[in-house]
């Protein structure tokens, strides 16, 4: 391997890395703090590029998307959460599993019947559709570029939020004693429902972002969620650095893996690399609790 | 004669707070030593600690002479060391037999035995009623846990225990939470054990502790300020004040 | 601690030896409609309650939620269809082995080789607690099924195609009905095996410690091994399941072993009652019926299939085994005790 297309690889990875942290952190935060499994939030992710798709669509504007992407997956998840979701956080981790597996069918199916079999595409406004040289006489893709950016910024200031503003000391208060944070004065569902919007929007995003590189269709954030749970995982569950690092990791070796070896052979480098860290470290990397 | 239970300088921290300071301790065979102390005082945690669910910071935990503070708390159950929780900790589904005779099949090595149905051998269920009748929850043989009153379940932490065919029995404030008649039907209960198990309690009810313990310590925040009989522990006066003053 | 739902043995072997007698009338309802779709559908329904069943002894008993149960059932499924492959192609498998179409062999070893992956994911998957568990479980579900893709030359992504045709004991098995009854057999041997293993010593640590593993370890029982042993006999009995699917239909493919077919399992096993041999029966039942049903009157049936799980989900906390509690007037299972 060449070092212009290992850099280019290792971008690729980084960028891969980024997005399945926008997905990991919402995944981890709900996990962490409510004890919930949401295995409908590879549906967010998907909602927020059809929603995005559909608004460039209809605007032109890849601005407009991102908006109309980012709002639509915010307000599916806080519905869904205000409507279900939130009965389920006292209930068995089965019926949380039960729960959202049917929502995805729910979802899924209802994309299939409004916008039909065949994928949707989503183009790049011309400044983002060159590329830039990273080495000399080495060009890689402006637009992939701009998402690794846009991802690194977005997880800087979730870290922000998370450890420095009030909202994010609620969220840790009710990650470790719900009914001191209750007494504290701190309205638990209403920042759950917060938080788990916030979670929506950051999967919306990586789903828009993912769109212009890959096809908007139905299913596509089965695979994301997955290997978002590995990156929960490793990370240890309810610690944001630790996903961070953990998604960083999980796209580097995924990108690498399907270079160096075959589609299918590189896509259970991930899984292996997985099982063997968890061999070592039963709670992941960076386990926060317990 | 070794001591059954022998605990040099333990110390557990939870963040700033000593849960146990230092604490030294020991139980002879046949012996009822109680530990009285405060609300918080750390009771709990030491018991933890001797059963093993709880790792200490520092110090060393001997069962009959064998170090067992790295060993895990399922080995310690089959060393000898039976613990009753605080907090009845059930299966809400098992009867009062079957919870007895899990207790029962746990000692009789593992339980890789697929084929013979659990709940008709007798080799589990004779021994089991035996702790069930002697925890005085005969009548209530058959009942789900889910159904006993509070009473009953304290009753049912006792029988597992005994169930266990214990050398030492770690017994939490076992009439916690009990109306004064079921509380004094205990008492003669521990009583009627005392000498046939080596035994630790920790109870709040000074009346019982000091008709039933052999020798008692006080625990304040962690540390045990004295260790004695009945006469010295209520006549010391550092104890008086740390403790029985406003007990 | 695992999931807190109860786990009573709430029912008696006899519901399942009476789904399973009714069952055994299909191949003659079959006859008598004239319709040989019948029993295509009885033998699908069979072999996915052979699934479903093996999966309640982790699932139910154990209180554990494995999201892998597909991707043993592959397994079981390429190990018939490989063997069957190499016999049919003349090419040694290993040490000048030519492989195999005879049931009689390829059953059991799919059986056994679905039971060692069980047992390796199991070994790494259950070292952590429930939720844990759960997407570890799920993500070894995806790696088998890349694995499957990654199979070339057994068809990779198109799935592999069981040209000759199987024997059992050497007799041609390819009649619907004897392999009918050859499935059926299978889920009654499945459904006495689970109900003597949820009965046992070892259920009862399975039970003991799905609802409390502080009271188990506090006696003298660490779960782990018990638990690792009932996730492998679990796959191995996916295994066998994917093994007659392979049989039945002569091809098995990576879209059997897809992460969602794992959850339609959970599916079938929790809709009809954790806990008990018969539940899991009467979901797959339910489930491959509402499946077809629905997906012959609409295109998109998912969607009316969710909101029914959905539900059933909200509504009925035991699944369909509620109705008969709730019809019985029983209490309804709880937490473990803390008072
Ligand atoms: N897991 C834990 N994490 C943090 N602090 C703990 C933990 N367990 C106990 N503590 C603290 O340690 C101290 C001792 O608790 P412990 O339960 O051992 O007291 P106790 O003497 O049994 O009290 P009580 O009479 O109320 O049963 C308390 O201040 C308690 O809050
Ligand atoms: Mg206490």
């Amino acid at each position: 391997m060449t070092l212009s297309l290992f850099l280019e690889q290792l971008l690729n990875g980084v960028q891969l890395g980024v997005m399945l942290f926008l997905m990991a952190s919402g995944l981890t935060l709900v996990f962490g703090i409510m004890n919930f499994i949401n295995l409908a939030h590879g549906s967010l992710y998907m909602a927020g590029a059809f929603a995005a798709a559909v608004a460039q669509q209809a605007t032109g504007s890849f601005v407009l998307a991102i908006v109309a992407g980012v709002v639509a997956a915010a307000l599916l998840g806080i519905v869904l959460e205000r409507a279900i979701l939130q009965r389920f956080y006292t209930r068995s981790h089965l019926d949380q599993v039960l729960a959202t597996f049917a929502i995805i069918l729910i979802l899924n199916e209802t994309t299939r019947m409004i916008f039909g079999p065949s994928p949707l595409r989503m183009s790049l406004p011309h400044a983002l559709s060159g590329s830039v040289p990273i080495l000399p006489g080495v060009p890689y893709p402006t637009y992939r570029l701009v998402v690794l950016l846009a991802g690194l910024v977005v997880a800087g200031l979730l870290y922000l939020v998370i450890m420095r503003t009030r909202m994010g000391m609620w969220v840790r208060a009710g990650a470790s004693d719900r009914t001191t944070a209750s007494s504290m004065g701190v309205n638990v569902p209403v920042v759950f429902s917060g938080l788990f919007g916030m979670g929506a929007a950051l999967a919306g995003l990586a789903g828009i972002l993912a769109a212009p590189i890959l096809s908007v269709q139905v299913g596509m954030g089965e695979p994301v969620l997955i290997l978002a749970l590995v990156v929960t995982v490793l990370g240890g569950v309810g610690s944001i650095r630790g996903a961070f690092f953990a998604a960083l990791l999980v796209g580097v070796v995924d990108t690498f893996g399907r270079v160096l070896l075959t589609p299918a052979l590189g896509s259970m480098a991930i899984f292996v690399t997985m099982a063997i860290i968890l061999a070592f470290r039963p709670r992941g990397m960076f386990a926060t609790h317990g | 004669m070794t001591d059954v239970l022998e605990v040099r300088n333990l110390y557990k921290r939870y963040g700033g707070l000593v849960a146990t300071n230092g604490v030294n301790l020991s139980v002879r065979p046949g012996e009822m030593h109680a530990i009285i102390g405060p609300n918080g005082a750390g009771k709990t945690t030491l018991i933890s600690q001797l059963q093993g669910m709880v790792r200490p910071d520092a110090g060393e935990i001997f069962i009959d002479g064998v170090n067992v503070t790295a060993t895990p708390a399922h080995q310690r159950a089959g060393l000898g060391v039976a613990r009753s929780f605080q907090i009845a900790s059930l299966i809400p589904d098992f009867s009062v037999l079957d919870h007895a005779a899990f207790a029962v099949q746990a000692q009789l090595g593992h339980s890789f035995r697929f084929w013979r149905r659990a709940d008709r051998e007798e080799i589990l269920l004779a021994p089991a009623r035996e702790a069930v009748e002697a925890a005085g929850l005969g009548a209530r043989m058959h009942s789900p846990a889910r159904d006993l009153s509070h009473g009953e379940r304290r009753q049912l932490e006792l029988a597992i225990a005994l169930a266990q065919r214990p050398k030492i029995l770690l017994l939490d404030e076992p009439m916690a939470g009990m109306g004064k008649q079921d509380g004094q039907r205990m008492t003669q209960r521990l009583a009627d054990l005392k000498g046939r198990y080596s035994m630790l309690l920790i109870e709040h009810d000074m009346a019982a502790v000091f008709s039933l313990a052999d020798r008692l310590s006080v625990l304040v925040s962690g540390a045990i300020i004295k260790t004695g009989t009945a006469d010295e522990i209520r006549n010391d006066p550092q104890v008086r004040a740390a403790y029985l003053g406003h007990g | 601690m695992a999931d807190g739902a109860s786990r009573p043995i709430r029912a008696a072997l006899w519901p399942a030896l009476v789904l399973i007698a009714l069952l055994a009338l299909a191949p003659a309802l079959s006859i008598w409609l004239d319709d040989p779709f019948t029993v295509k559908i009885a033998t699908r329904i069979v072999i996915f309650a052979i699934g479903a069943v093996a999966l309640d002894l982790t699932l139910g008993y154990a209180g554990l939620v494995s999201l892998c149960q597909a991707a043993f059932f592959g397994v079981g499924g390429y190990v018939v269809g490989i063997l069957a492959w190499h016999q049919a192609n003349s090419e040694a498998v290993l040490a000048g082995w030519m492989g195999s179409s005879e049931l009689a062999l390829t059953l059991p070893l799919a059986f056994l080789v679905a039971g060692l992956f069980a047992a390796a994911v199991g070994a790494v998957s259950l070292r952590t607690g429930g939720p844990y568990f759960i997407m570890i479980t799920l993500a070894f579900n995806q790696m088998l099924y890349y694995g499957a893709v990654a199979l070339q030359k057994y068809g990779g992504d198109d799935g592999l195609q069981i040209i000759n045709p199987l024997t059992l004991f050497g007799y041609d098995i390819s009649n619907r009905y004897k392999f009918f009854y050859l499935a059926l057999t299978m889920l009654l041997a499945t459904v006495l095996l689970i109900d003597r293993l949820a009965r046992s010593r070892f259920g009862v640590v399975l039970r003991a410690a799905a609802v409390n593993e502080t009271r188990a370890i506090a006696v003298g029982v660490a779960p782990w091994p018990y638990r690792l042993v009932a996730f492998a006999i679990t796959g191995a009995l996916a295994g066998l399941a994917g093994a007659l699917l392979a049989a039945s239909q002569q091809f098995i493919s990576p879209a059997d072993m897809a992460w969602d077919r794992s959850g339609d399992f959970v599916v079938m096993t929790a809709l009809g009652g954790v806990a008990t041999v018969w539940g899991p029966i009467i979901g797959a039942a339910a489930f491959i019926f509402t499946e077809l049903s629905l997906s012959s009157y609409m295109q998109h049936w998912q969607l009316p299939f969710g909101l029914i799980i959905l539900a059933i989900v909200l509504l009925l906390r035991g699944g369909l085994a509620q109705l008969v509690d709730l019809a019985r007037g029983a209490k309804k299972g709880g937490e473990a005790v803390h008072d």
